[in-house]
Protein backbone atom coordinates (compact mmCIF):
# COMPACT_ATOMS: atom_id res chain seq x y z
CA UNK A 1 0.00 0.00 0.00
CA UNK A 2 2.74 2.41 1.02
CA UNK A 3 4.71 1.57 -2.10
CA UNK A 4 1.69 2.48 -4.23
CA UNK A 5 1.38 5.76 -2.39
CA UNK A 6 5.04 6.58 -2.92
CA UNK A 7 4.70 5.72 -6.60
CA UNK A 8 1.69 8.00 -6.81
CA UNK A 9 3.58 10.85 -5.17
CA UNK A 10 6.60 10.25 -7.39
CA UNK A 11 4.40 10.46 -10.47
CA UNK A 12 2.78 13.58 -9.08
CA UNK A 13 6.20 15.03 -8.42
CA UNK A 14 7.19 14.52 -12.02
CA UNK A 15 4.05 16.32 -13.10
CA UNK A 16 4.67 19.07 -10.60
CA UNK A 17 8.19 19.67 -11.87
CA UNK A 18 6.73 19.86 -15.37
CA UNK A 19 4.15 22.40 -14.17
CA UNK A 20 6.89 24.41 -12.44
CA UNK A 21 8.86 24.48 -15.69
CA UNK A 22 5.89 26.33 -17.18
CA UNK A 23 3.98 25.85 -20.41
CA UNK A 24 5.96 25.30 -23.58
CA UNK A 25 5.35 28.35 -25.80
CA UNK A 26 6.74 26.73 -28.93
CA UNK A 27 4.50 23.71 -28.53
CA UNK A 28 1.43 25.83 -27.79
CA UNK A 29 2.18 27.99 -30.83
CA UNK A 30 2.49 24.91 -33.04
CA UNK A 31 -0.83 23.53 -31.80
CA UNK A 32 -2.88 26.70 -31.78
CA UNK A 33 -1.30 29.24 -34.14
CA UNK A 34 1.03 27.74 -36.74
CA UNK A 35 -1.70 26.54 -39.12
CA UNK A 36 -2.58 30.14 -39.93
CA UNK A 37 0.52 32.12 -38.95
CA UNK A 38 3.12 29.65 -40.24
CA UNK A 39 5.60 27.66 -38.18
CA UNK A 40 8.14 30.47 -38.34
CA UNK A 41 5.58 33.26 -38.10
CA UNK A 42 5.79 34.05 -41.79
CA UNK A 43 1.99 34.31 -42.09
CA UNK A 44 -0.07 32.97 -44.94
CA UNK A 45 -3.61 32.89 -43.61
CA UNK A 46 -2.88 35.02 -40.55
CA UNK A 47 -0.64 38.00 -39.81
CA UNK A 48 3.10 37.44 -40.39
CA UNK A 49 4.01 37.63 -36.73
CA UNK A 50 7.75 37.46 -37.31
CA UNK A 51 7.76 40.57 -39.51
CA UNK A 52 10.32 42.90 -37.86
CA UNK A 53 8.13 45.99 -38.20
CA UNK A 54 5.21 44.11 -36.62
CA UNK A 55 7.37 42.93 -33.74
CA UNK A 56 8.71 46.45 -33.28
CA UNK A 57 5.31 48.09 -33.13
CA UNK A 58 3.13 45.85 -30.97
CA UNK A 59 3.30 45.42 -27.22
CA UNK A 60 3.13 42.18 -25.29
CA UNK A 61 -0.17 43.39 -23.86
CA UNK A 62 -1.58 43.78 -27.39
CA UNK A 63 -0.53 40.22 -28.23
CA UNK A 64 -1.98 38.82 -25.00
CA UNK A 65 -5.33 40.54 -25.52
CA UNK A 66 -5.44 39.51 -29.17
CA UNK A 67 -4.94 35.85 -28.25
CA UNK A 68 -7.51 36.06 -25.47
CA UNK A 69 -10.19 37.97 -27.40
CA UNK A 70 -9.47 37.13 -31.03
CA UNK A 71 -11.15 39.13 -33.76
CA UNK A 72 -14.89 38.36 -33.79
CA UNK A 73 -16.06 37.52 -37.30
CA UNK A 74 -12.57 37.82 -38.81
CA UNK A 75 -11.34 34.21 -38.48
CA UNK A 76 -8.80 34.79 -35.66
CA UNK A 77 -10.50 32.85 -32.84
CA UNK A 78 -10.64 33.87 -29.19
CA UNK A 79 -8.88 31.54 -26.77
CA UNK A 80 -10.89 31.92 -23.57
CA UNK A 81 -9.72 28.65 -22.07
CA UNK A 82 -5.98 29.23 -22.42
CA UNK A 83 -4.48 30.00 -19.03
CA UNK A 84 -2.62 33.24 -18.39
CA UNK A 85 0.73 31.48 -18.20
CA UNK A 86 0.03 29.67 -21.47
CA UNK A 87 -0.71 32.94 -23.24
CA UNK A 88 2.46 34.41 -21.70
CA UNK A 89 4.38 31.41 -23.01
CA UNK A 90 3.04 31.91 -26.53
CA UNK A 91 3.90 35.62 -26.40
CA UNK A 92 7.38 34.72 -25.12
CA UNK A 93 7.81 32.36 -28.06
CA UNK A 94 6.65 35.02 -30.55
CA UNK A 95 9.21 37.38 -29.07
CA UNK A 96 11.99 34.91 -29.86
CA UNK A 97 11.68 36.24 -33.42
CA UNK A 98 12.21 39.81 -32.25
CA UNK A 99 15.71 41.16 -32.55
CA UNK A 100 14.93 44.63 -31.20
CA UNK A 101 13.57 46.00 -27.95
CA UNK A 102 9.98 45.26 -26.96
CA UNK A 103 7.77 48.30 -27.04
CA UNK A 104 5.25 49.23 -24.35
CA UNK A 105 2.49 51.79 -24.71
CA UNK A 106 0.65 54.12 -22.40
CA UNK A 107 -3.03 53.40 -21.78
CA UNK A 108 -3.71 57.13 -21.81
CA UNK A 109 -6.29 58.17 -24.43
CA UNK A 110 -5.09 60.39 -27.25
CA UNK A 111 -7.04 63.65 -27.41
CA UNK A 112 -8.13 64.60 -30.92
CA UNK A 113 -10.97 65.84 -33.05
CA UNK A 114 -12.85 62.79 -34.37
CA UNK A 115 -14.80 64.87 -36.91
CA UNK A 116 -11.57 66.02 -38.55
CA UNK A 117 -10.19 62.53 -38.06
CA UNK A 118 -13.11 61.13 -40.03
CA UNK A 119 -12.30 63.40 -42.97
CA UNK A 120 -8.68 62.30 -42.94
CA UNK A 121 -9.69 58.66 -42.52
CA UNK A 122 -11.90 58.91 -45.61
CA UNK A 123 -9.00 60.34 -47.56
CA UNK A 124 -6.08 58.22 -46.38
CA UNK A 125 -7.37 55.01 -44.81
CA UNK A 126 -10.54 53.74 -46.47
CA UNK A 127 -8.81 52.27 -49.52
CA UNK A 128 -7.27 49.59 -47.32
CA UNK A 129 -9.30 49.58 -44.09
CA UNK A 130 -12.77 50.11 -45.56
CA UNK A 131 -15.20 53.01 -45.34
CA UNK A 132 -16.16 52.17 -41.77
CA UNK A 133 -12.97 50.50 -40.66
CA UNK A 134 -14.39 47.08 -41.45
CA UNK A 135 -11.08 45.90 -42.90
CA UNK A 136 -10.03 44.61 -46.29
CA UNK A 137 -12.37 42.42 -48.25
CA UNK A 138 -11.57 38.86 -47.46
CA UNK A 139 -10.29 37.48 -44.23
CA UNK A 140 -7.01 35.98 -45.31
CA UNK A 141 -8.40 32.46 -45.44
CA UNK A 142 -8.56 32.12 -49.15
CA UNK A 143 -7.86 29.11 -51.26
CA UNK A 144 -4.13 29.25 -51.97
CA UNK A 145 -4.58 32.92 -52.76
CA UNK A 146 -1.78 34.74 -54.52
CA UNK A 147 0.49 35.98 -51.76
CA UNK A 148 1.00 39.38 -53.32
CA UNK A 149 0.33 41.11 -50.04
CA UNK A 150 2.08 40.01 -46.88
CA UNK A 151 -0.79 41.15 -44.70
CA UNK A 152 -4.54 41.81 -44.87
CA UNK A 153 -5.55 45.31 -43.80
CA UNK A 154 -7.04 44.78 -40.33
CA UNK A 155 -10.59 45.64 -39.33
CA UNK A 156 -10.12 48.69 -37.12
CA UNK A 157 -13.80 48.62 -36.19
CA UNK A 158 -13.46 45.16 -34.69
CA UNK A 159 -14.07 44.98 -30.93
CA UNK A 160 -11.10 42.62 -30.51
CA UNK A 161 -8.76 45.10 -32.17
CA UNK A 162 -10.14 48.06 -30.23
CA UNK A 163 -9.75 46.22 -26.92
CA UNK A 164 -6.21 45.14 -27.70
CA UNK A 165 -4.74 48.28 -29.28
CA UNK A 166 -4.16 51.37 -27.16
CA UNK A 167 -4.45 54.84 -28.69
CA UNK A 168 -0.70 55.19 -28.35
CA UNK A 169 -0.11 52.04 -30.38
CA UNK A 170 -2.46 53.17 -33.16
CA UNK A 171 -0.77 56.57 -33.18
CA UNK A 172 2.70 55.08 -33.42
CA UNK A 173 1.62 52.82 -36.28
CA UNK A 174 0.22 55.81 -38.15
CA UNK A 175 3.36 57.84 -37.55
CA UNK A 176 5.91 55.16 -38.39
CA UNK A 177 3.99 52.82 -40.68
CA UNK A 178 4.95 49.17 -40.93
CA UNK A 179 7.84 48.36 -43.20
CA UNK A 180 7.14 45.36 -45.41
CA UNK A 181 3.39 46.02 -45.52
CA UNK A 182 1.28 48.57 -47.44
CA UNK A 183 0.93 50.59 -44.19
CA UNK A 184 3.06 53.67 -44.73
CA UNK A 185 4.15 56.45 -42.37
CA UNK A 186 1.57 59.22 -42.49
CA UNK A 187 4.10 61.72 -41.22
CA UNK A 188 5.98 61.01 -44.43
CA UNK A 189 2.70 61.43 -46.33
CA UNK A 190 2.59 64.99 -45.03
CA UNK A 191 0.23 64.71 -42.07
CA UNK A 192 1.02 66.55 -38.84
CA UNK A 193 1.02 64.87 -35.45
CA UNK A 194 -2.24 66.71 -34.63
CA UNK A 195 -3.87 65.18 -37.73
CA UNK A 196 -2.77 61.75 -36.61
CA UNK A 197 -4.25 62.35 -33.15
CA UNK A 198 -7.53 63.21 -34.88
CA UNK A 199 -7.48 59.96 -36.86
CA UNK A 200 -6.76 58.00 -33.66
CA UNK A 201 -9.71 59.64 -31.92
CA UNK A 202 -11.91 58.77 -34.91
CA UNK A 203 -10.79 55.12 -34.82
CA UNK A 204 -11.43 55.04 -31.06
CA UNK A 205 -14.94 56.39 -31.57
CA UNK A 206 -15.79 53.11 -33.36
CA UNK A 207 -16.20 51.69 -29.86
CA UNK A 208 -19.33 53.78 -29.44
CA UNK A 209 -20.80 52.63 -32.75
CA UNK A 210 -22.96 49.55 -33.40
CA UNK A 211 -21.03 46.35 -34.01
CA UNK A 212 -19.69 46.33 -37.57
CA UNK A 213 -21.17 43.78 -39.96
CA UNK A 214 -17.73 42.24 -40.34
CA UNK A 215 -17.78 41.40 -36.62
CA UNK A 216 -21.30 39.95 -36.59
CA UNK A 217 -21.85 36.21 -36.35
CA UNK A 218 -25.10 34.36 -36.84
CA UNK A 219 -27.01 32.85 -33.96
CA UNK A 220 -28.40 29.42 -34.76
CA UNK A 221 -31.69 28.70 -33.03
CA UNK A 222 -30.95 24.99 -33.15
CA UNK A 223 -27.96 23.00 -34.49
CA UNK A 224 -30.17 20.69 -36.55
CA UNK A 225 -33.15 21.45 -38.78
CA UNK A 226 -35.78 18.70 -38.49
CA UNK A 227 -39.09 18.11 -40.23
CA UNK A 228 -41.53 15.21 -39.80
CA UNK A 229 -42.51 13.38 -42.97
CA UNK A 230 -45.99 11.95 -43.49
CA UNK A 231 -44.54 9.49 -46.02
CA UNK A 232 -42.64 6.25 -45.67
CA UNK A 233 -38.86 6.22 -45.88
CA UNK A 234 -38.58 5.27 -49.55
CA UNK A 235 -41.09 7.88 -50.69
CA UNK A 236 -39.45 10.57 -48.56
CA UNK A 237 -36.03 9.78 -50.07
CA UNK A 238 -37.50 10.16 -53.58
CA UNK A 239 -39.22 13.40 -52.54
CA UNK A 240 -35.93 14.82 -51.23
CA UNK A 241 -34.17 13.93 -54.49
CA UNK A 242 -36.88 15.69 -56.48
CA UNK A 243 -36.90 18.77 -54.23
CA UNK A 244 -33.11 19.03 -54.43
CA UNK A 245 -33.19 19.29 -58.21
CA UNK A 246 -35.96 21.89 -58.20
CA UNK A 247 -33.69 24.08 -56.07
CA UNK A 248 -30.84 24.01 -58.61
CA UNK A 249 -28.77 21.34 -56.91
CA UNK A 250 -27.91 17.97 -58.36
CA UNK A 251 -28.03 14.95 -56.11
CA UNK A 252 -25.02 12.70 -56.18
CA UNK A 253 -24.86 9.84 -53.78
CA UNK A 254 -27.69 8.31 -51.82
CA UNK A 255 -26.16 6.20 -49.06
CA UNK A 256 -26.82 4.91 -45.60
CA UNK A 257 -24.95 6.50 -42.71
CA UNK A 258 -23.11 3.21 -42.26
CA UNK A 259 -21.89 3.07 -45.85
CA UNK A 260 -18.28 1.92 -45.83
CA UNK A 261 -18.35 1.04 -42.13
CA UNK A 262 -19.75 -2.44 -42.66
CA UNK A 263 -20.81 -4.81 -45.42
CA UNK A 264 -23.67 -3.44 -47.54
CA UNK A 265 -26.07 -6.18 -46.40
CA UNK A 266 -25.58 -5.27 -42.73
CA UNK A 267 -25.91 -1.49 -43.09
CA UNK A 268 -28.84 0.05 -41.24
CA UNK A 269 -31.22 0.87 -44.14
CA UNK A 270 -33.28 3.23 -41.99
CA UNK A 271 -30.66 6.02 -41.89
CA UNK A 272 -30.35 7.33 -45.44
CA UNK A 273 -28.34 10.36 -46.55
CA UNK A 274 -28.96 12.22 -49.81
CA UNK A 275 -25.84 14.15 -50.85
CA UNK A 276 -26.30 17.06 -53.22
CA UNK A 277 -24.35 19.97 -54.57
CA UNK A 278 -24.50 23.21 -56.49
CA UNK A 279 -20.97 23.58 -57.84
CA UNK A 280 -21.26 27.32 -58.33
CA UNK A 281 -22.34 27.77 -54.70
CA UNK A 282 -19.60 25.39 -53.58
CA UNK A 283 -17.01 27.43 -55.45
CA UNK A 284 -18.37 30.62 -53.92
CA UNK A 285 -18.25 29.18 -50.38
CA UNK A 286 -14.74 27.78 -50.81
CA UNK A 287 -13.53 31.11 -52.16
CA UNK A 288 -14.70 32.75 -48.94
CA UNK A 289 -13.34 30.10 -46.61
CA UNK A 290 -11.85 26.82 -47.86
CA UNK A 291 -12.40 25.21 -44.49
CA UNK A 292 -16.15 24.88 -45.14
CA UNK A 293 -15.39 21.78 -47.18
CA UNK A 294 -15.83 19.73 -44.05
CA UNK A 295 -19.57 20.44 -44.15
CA UNK A 296 -19.85 19.83 -47.89
CA UNK A 297 -21.31 18.44 -50.03
CA UNK A 298 -24.76 19.40 -48.82
CA UNK A 299 -26.68 16.54 -47.28
CA UNK A 300 -30.08 15.74 -45.91
CA UNK A 301 -30.69 12.73 -43.71
CA UNK A 302 -33.89 10.69 -43.88
CA UNK A 303 -34.50 8.60 -40.80
CA UNK A 304 -37.11 5.98 -39.99
CA UNK A 305 -37.53 5.84 -36.24
CA UNK A 306 -38.36 2.65 -34.29
CA UNK A 307 -42.03 3.69 -34.17
CA UNK A 308 -42.09 3.83 -38.01
CA UNK A 309 -42.29 7.62 -38.20
CA UNK A 310 -40.01 9.29 -40.73
CA UNK A 311 -38.02 12.49 -40.23
CA UNK A 312 -35.75 14.55 -42.46
CA UNK A 313 -32.93 16.53 -40.91
CA UNK A 314 -29.80 18.48 -41.69
CA UNK A 315 -27.11 20.54 -39.95
CA UNK A 316 -28.30 24.11 -39.55
CA UNK A 317 -25.79 25.99 -41.74
CA UNK A 318 -26.03 28.98 -39.41
CA UNK A 319 -23.92 27.15 -36.82
CA UNK A 320 -21.02 27.36 -39.29
CA UNK A 321 -20.76 31.14 -39.07
CA UNK A 322 -19.81 30.95 -35.39
CA UNK A 323 -17.75 27.78 -35.76
CA UNK A 324 -15.57 29.34 -38.46
CA UNK A 325 -15.65 32.83 -36.88
CA UNK A 326 -15.99 34.20 -40.38
CA UNK A 327 -18.67 36.85 -40.93
CA UNK A 328 -18.18 36.64 -44.69
CA UNK A 329 -19.85 33.23 -44.56
CA UNK A 330 -23.01 34.72 -43.05
CA UNK A 331 -24.75 35.34 -46.35
CA UNK A 332 -23.97 31.88 -47.74
CA UNK A 333 -25.03 30.27 -44.44
CA UNK A 334 -28.34 32.15 -44.45
CA UNK A 335 -28.90 31.18 -48.08
CA UNK A 336 -28.10 27.53 -47.43
CA UNK A 337 -30.39 27.45 -44.41
CA UNK A 338 -33.26 28.75 -46.52
CA UNK A 339 -32.54 26.20 -49.25
CA UNK A 340 -32.30 23.27 -46.81
CA UNK A 341 -35.50 24.29 -45.09
CA UNK A 342 -37.36 24.71 -48.39
CA UNK A 343 -36.14 21.34 -49.69
CA UNK A 344 -37.12 19.60 -46.47
CA UNK A 345 -40.53 21.25 -46.36
CA UNK A 346 -41.24 20.49 -50.01
CA UNK A 347 -40.33 16.86 -49.57
CA UNK A 348 -42.57 16.42 -46.55
CA UNK A 349 -45.63 18.33 -47.80
CA UNK B 1 -0.32 9.49 8.07
CA UNK B 2 -1.37 7.20 5.23
CA UNK B 3 -4.48 9.32 4.66
CA UNK B 4 -2.38 12.46 4.50
CA UNK B 5 -0.03 10.90 1.96
CA UNK B 6 -3.00 9.80 -0.17
CA UNK B 7 -4.36 13.33 -0.15
CA UNK B 8 -0.96 14.76 -1.04
CA UNK B 9 -0.59 12.35 -3.92
CA UNK B 10 -4.04 13.08 -5.28
CA UNK B 11 -3.50 16.84 -4.95
CA UNK B 12 -0.19 16.66 -6.82
CA UNK B 13 -1.74 14.58 -9.60
CA UNK B 14 -4.61 17.04 -9.91
CA UNK B 15 -2.06 19.84 -10.23
CA UNK B 16 -0.32 17.91 -12.98
CA UNK B 17 -3.55 17.32 -14.87
CA UNK B 18 -4.62 20.93 -14.53
CA UNK B 19 -1.16 21.99 -15.67
CA UNK B 20 -1.46 20.23 -19.02
CA UNK B 21 -1.98 22.48 -22.05
CA UNK B 22 -5.47 23.71 -22.81
CA UNK B 23 -7.09 22.82 -26.12
CA UNK B 24 -7.51 25.04 -29.16
CA UNK B 25 -10.71 26.99 -29.71
CA UNK B 26 -12.75 27.25 -32.89
CA UNK B 27 -11.60 24.56 -35.25
CA UNK B 28 -8.88 21.97 -35.09
CA UNK B 29 -6.25 22.99 -37.63
CA UNK B 30 -2.78 21.82 -38.49
CA UNK B 31 -0.22 22.87 -41.05
CA UNK B 32 1.72 19.92 -42.41
CA UNK B 33 5.15 20.58 -43.77
CA UNK B 34 4.78 18.11 -46.62
CA UNK B 35 3.30 18.30 -50.12
CA UNK B 36 -0.35 17.36 -50.46
CA UNK B 37 0.05 13.76 -51.75
CA UNK B 38 2.44 12.86 -48.95
CA UNK B 39 0.27 14.57 -46.33
CA UNK B 40 -2.77 12.72 -47.66
CA UNK B 41 -1.03 9.36 -47.26
CA UNK B 42 0.09 10.27 -43.74
CA UNK B 43 -3.43 11.36 -42.83
CA UNK B 44 -5.05 8.13 -43.98
CA UNK B 45 -2.46 6.11 -42.12
CA UNK B 46 -2.92 8.15 -38.92
CA UNK B 47 -6.70 7.66 -39.06
CA UNK B 48 -6.53 3.93 -39.77
CA UNK B 49 -3.93 3.27 -37.09
CA UNK B 50 -6.44 4.48 -34.50
CA UNK B 51 -8.93 1.80 -35.47
CA UNK B 52 -11.16 3.93 -37.69
CA UNK B 53 -12.48 2.82 -41.05
CA UNK B 54 -12.15 5.36 -43.84
CA UNK B 55 -15.51 5.34 -45.56
CA UNK B 56 -14.96 7.83 -48.33
CA UNK B 57 -12.53 10.32 -49.86
CA UNK B 58 -14.52 13.22 -51.24
CA UNK B 59 -12.65 14.58 -54.26
CA UNK B 60 -13.57 18.24 -54.09
CA UNK B 61 -11.06 19.68 -56.56
CA UNK B 62 -11.91 17.10 -59.23
CA UNK B 63 -15.60 17.94 -58.92
CA UNK B 64 -14.85 21.64 -59.29
CA UNK B 65 -12.52 21.02 -62.23
CA UNK B 66 -15.24 19.07 -64.06
CA UNK B 67 -17.19 22.31 -64.21
CA UNK B 68 -14.13 24.36 -65.06
CA UNK B 69 -13.59 25.92 -61.65
CA UNK B 70 -9.94 26.12 -60.71
CA UNK B 71 -8.92 24.66 -57.42
CA UNK B 72 -5.88 23.33 -55.65
CA UNK B 73 -5.80 19.74 -54.33
CA UNK B 74 -8.64 19.26 -51.87
CA UNK B 75 -10.15 16.20 -50.17
CA UNK B 76 -12.54 15.47 -47.35
CA UNK B 77 -11.73 12.21 -45.57
CA UNK B 78 -14.70 10.55 -43.83
CA UNK B 79 -14.17 7.92 -41.17
CA UNK B 80 -15.75 6.22 -38.19
CA UNK B 81 -16.19 3.12 -36.08
CA UNK B 82 -19.38 1.17 -36.66
CA UNK B 83 -20.14 0.34 -33.01
CA UNK B 84 -19.66 3.94 -31.89
CA UNK B 85 -21.74 5.36 -34.72
CA UNK B 86 -24.55 2.92 -33.89
CA UNK B 87 -24.35 3.65 -30.17
CA UNK B 88 -24.35 7.43 -30.59
CA UNK B 89 -27.07 7.70 -33.21
CA UNK B 90 -29.36 5.25 -31.37
CA UNK B 91 -29.33 7.59 -28.38
CA UNK B 92 -29.43 10.79 -30.43
CA UNK B 93 -30.54 10.44 -34.07
CA UNK B 94 -29.96 14.17 -34.50
CA UNK B 95 -26.23 13.43 -34.43
CA UNK B 96 -26.53 11.72 -37.84
CA UNK B 97 -26.09 14.96 -39.84
CA UNK B 98 -22.69 15.41 -38.15
CA UNK B 99 -21.42 11.91 -38.87
CA UNK B 100 -19.26 10.18 -39.96
CA UNK B 101 -16.31 12.17 -38.61
CA UNK B 102 -14.27 13.95 -41.21
CA UNK B 103 -11.05 15.84 -41.76
CA UNK B 104 -10.61 18.28 -44.61
CA UNK B 105 -7.20 18.49 -46.23
CA UNK B 106 -6.11 20.98 -48.85
CA UNK B 107 -2.88 22.08 -50.44
CA UNK B 108 -1.29 25.33 -49.40
CA UNK B 109 1.67 25.68 -51.72
CA UNK B 110 4.18 22.98 -50.82
CA UNK B 111 2.41 22.35 -47.54
CA UNK B 112 -1.02 21.01 -46.61
CA UNK B 113 -3.60 22.26 -44.16
CA UNK B 114 -5.88 20.00 -42.15
CA UNK B 115 -9.16 21.22 -40.68
CA UNK B 116 -11.76 19.50 -38.54
CA UNK B 117 -14.42 20.54 -36.11
CA UNK B 118 -13.93 19.70 -32.45
CA UNK B 119 -16.02 16.59 -31.66
CA UNK B 120 -16.53 18.04 -28.19
CA UNK B 121 -18.54 20.86 -29.80
CA UNK B 122 -21.27 18.26 -30.29
CA UNK B 123 -21.60 18.03 -26.52
CA UNK B 124 -22.67 21.68 -26.47
CA UNK B 125 -25.43 20.78 -28.92
CA UNK B 126 -26.39 17.50 -27.22
CA UNK B 127 -25.45 17.76 -23.54
CA UNK B 128 -26.17 14.15 -22.61
CA UNK B 129 -23.55 12.75 -20.21
CA UNK B 130 -23.82 9.33 -21.87
CA UNK B 131 -22.33 10.82 -25.05
CA UNK B 132 -19.38 12.39 -23.28
CA UNK B 133 -16.93 9.44 -23.12
CA UNK B 134 -17.12 8.78 -26.87
CA UNK B 135 -16.97 12.47 -27.78
CA UNK B 136 -13.93 12.90 -25.55
CA UNK B 137 -12.28 9.89 -27.17
CA UNK B 138 -13.00 11.33 -30.64
CA UNK B 139 -11.59 14.67 -29.53
CA UNK B 140 -8.42 13.00 -28.27
CA UNK B 141 -8.04 10.96 -31.44
CA UNK B 142 -8.50 14.05 -33.62
CA UNK B 143 -5.89 15.90 -31.53
CA UNK B 144 -3.49 12.97 -31.82
CA UNK B 145 -3.98 12.70 -35.58
CA UNK B 146 -3.26 16.41 -35.99
CA UNK B 147 -0.18 16.13 -33.76
CA UNK B 148 1.08 13.08 -35.63
CA UNK B 149 0.89 14.92 -38.95
CA UNK B 150 2.49 18.07 -37.58
CA UNK B 151 5.39 16.02 -36.26
CA UNK B 152 5.72 13.87 -39.36
CA UNK B 153 5.83 17.01 -41.45
CA UNK B 154 8.39 18.61 -39.15
CA UNK B 155 10.73 15.72 -39.85
CA UNK B 156 10.43 15.91 -43.61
Amino acid sequence: MLLRLFALILLGGLGCSQAQAGPNGARLFTSHCAACHGEKGTGGIGVPLALPSFQASVSDDYLRKTIRLGRPGRVMPAFPSLKEDEIDAIVGYLRSWNSGPTVTYSDKPVAGDPAHGKQLFQKYCVACHGANGEGAKGTGVTFSRPRDLPIMAPALHNPGFLAAATDAMIKTTLMKGRAGTPMTSFLKQGLKEKDIDDIVSYVRHFETQPLADSAQLLEAETPVIVRDSPYDLKTTVENVKTAVTTHNYFYGRVQTLEYGLTRPETENPKQVIVYFCNISLLNQALAIDPRVGMFLPCRITILEKPDGKVQVMSVNPKVLSRLFNNSELNEVCEQLKQHYTAIMEESTL
Amino acid sequence: MKKLMWKMGVAILALWVLGSPARAEGLLMARVNAPFPEAMTLLQSAISSRGYTITRLQQVNENLARREYKSDMYRVVYFGKLDEVRQMTAAHPQLIPFLPLNITIFAEGEQAILVASHPRTLYQFFPDPSLKPVLEQWEKDMDDIMDELREAGAGS
